[in-house]
């Protein structure tokens, strides 16, 4: 289907694409990577009458490093993420999650911001997003903030980001030291999206005891979340005695599951248990190998 | 109706026109130009049938508005074979039996085209997961496989020639990724 009509715009610095979603309202809609906005757009479930296209802002692409963070663009495309040498050396989960969305060409358009600002239930990036604990800067008409991602993913579809905001870029601390981080995910045979998609990071003393962990769950209910819960059962443990066994089967409590055609709330539920021990076990098994992170899915 | 002009180059030719915003990539190559080898399948960016290269990159055209492709290089089926003689994923096609009904096999062609720029020398396995965004309901995908390992095979990968001289320059001008 062909979508309605709309006036296309494409500013080339970020303070020109505030101007245009403050001037339009709640009638503008930013555009990404599209693979999202348009096949919404032509469905005709969104029908915007000013699109703010965001592709021709140079300063919103790149990875830069600084004092053991990483800043990425929010224009930067997963398939640049995909490949960077970088991100491989520094972050492996990064480029690792990334080769697990979608396809090559959903790769190839689709940004890592667009993904997060979309929240949609179903993304990979919020997962990933959380068990790291991202930062995201916001600029609006009234200037810069910044924004954890505990508190970004608000609600189904829904991001904290105002309707006259743009997400410049996001920053995440590189964890040092004995440290495993792992993506895990159930994907969609058609789509690719995560059914159920788990991030787990723990971080290990010289003991093999457990420092610190961050699991974060999509797929399962209408956002993105952090299983605190499971969190606060490994610290203090030894991750080879069971104590992964008992955060798995924590992991859903308080999620309010999400049930469809392809899988049911109780599926989903289960489907959280199991992910989040797979996720667990290979971030528990990248800590000790000293490789840093894995990441799979299953079909 | 607001009409916005595009200029692009396509398989080497140079295109300007004026267009809707709403106007996708793909109705553009279709419906203005005539070139209706990239064909329409799902229209929902799942099946790949509409892949073309945008600045390098294969991209699925009906998931790019075409006002924002203007100002870049845009690759299609049409383009690949040169003086009449096919390209050799082409050729490896039609070697392999790659195809039956043909319908995602211009999807197929830029996909496989993409990965073999990128990585000359594909494993089995590099080849499906580099297809994973292209169906065909026909083949099972055995003699695709087949057919991407014939191209990869048979010497170096050639460029078609109307891309070749342009591309690098289109890159550098862009500088955006999408």
């Amino acid at each position: 289907m062909i979508t309605e009509a709309f006036e296309f715009h494409t500013p080339e610095d970020v303070q020109s694409a505030v101007a245009l979603l403050s001037e339009h309202g709640p009638e503008a809609k930013v555009l990404a990577g599209g693979h999202s906005l348009v096949p919404l757009m032509r469905l005709r479930l969104t029908t915007p009458s000013v699109i703010v296209d965001l592709n021709r802002i140079p300063q919103l692409c790149g990875i830069t490093t600084e004092n053991g963070s990483i800043t990425i663009g929010a224009m930067t495309t997963h398939a640049t993420i995909e490949h960077s040498a970088e991100l491989k050396a520094m972050l492996p989960v990064l480029p690792a999650a990334a080769t697990l969305i979608g396809d090559p060409m959903v790769r190839n358009r689709g940004t890592i911001g667009g993904s997060l600002v979309h929240a949609d239930p179903a993304g990979d990036w919020p997962a990933v997003a959380l068990a790291l604990d991202t930062q995201l800067q916001l600029v609006g008409p009234h200037g810069e903030r910044t924004v954890r991602a505990d508190d970004f993913f608000v609600d189904l579809l829904t991001s904290a980001v105002e309707p006259d905001e743009i997400l410049t870029n996001i920053t995440i601390p590189v964890p040092t030291g004995r440290v495993g981080i792992s993506y895990q995910k159930f994907a969609h045979p058609a789509s690719g999206y995560a059914v159920t998609g788990v991030a787990a990071m723990v971080m290990l003393d010289d003991a093999d005891v457990c420092i610190d962990s961050r699991i974060a769950i999509t797929g399962a209910g209408a956002m993105a979340v952090r299983a605190a819960e499971s969190e606060a059962m490994l610290r203090g443990t030894d991750l080879n005695g069971g104590s992964i066994d008992h955060a798995a089967e924590a992991a859903g409590s308080g999620i309010d599951f999400l049930g469809d055609i392809y899988a049911s709330e109780e599926y989903r539920e289960q489907l959280v248990r199991v992910y989040t021990k797979r996720s667990l076990i290979a971030a528990l098994r990248a800590a000790t190998s000293g490789h840093g992170a894995e990441a799979a899915k299953t079909i | 109706m607001v009409t916005y002009p595009i200029t692009m180059t396509v398989n080497g030719t140079d295109r300007t026109d004026a267009v809707e915003g709403r106007l996708l990539l793909v109705d553009y190559l279709r419906n203005v130009l005539g070139l209706t080898g990239t064909h329409v399948g799902c229209n929902t960016s799942q099946c790949g049938a509409c892949t073309v290269l945008l600045n390098d990159q294969a991209v699925k055209s009906c998931t790019v508005f075409a006002v924002q492709a203007s100002g870049g290089i845009v690759l299609t089926i049409e383009g690949m074979a040169t003086d009449g003689k096919l390209h050799p994923l082409q050729q490896g096609f039609w070697e392999e039996h790659g195809l039956q009904c043909g319908f995602c096999t211009p999807g197929m062609i830029l996909s496989s085209y993409d990965l073999l720029k990128h990585n000359p020398d594909p494993s089995e396995v590099e080849i499906r997961h580099a297809l994973e965004g292209n169906l065909c309901r026909c083949t099972g995908y055995q003699n695709i496989v087949k057919a991407v390992q014939y191209a990869a095979r048979n010497g170096v990968l050639s460029v078609p020639a109307e891309e070749s001289a342009q591309t690098v320059g289109a890159q550098e001008e862009n500088g955006v990724a999408g």
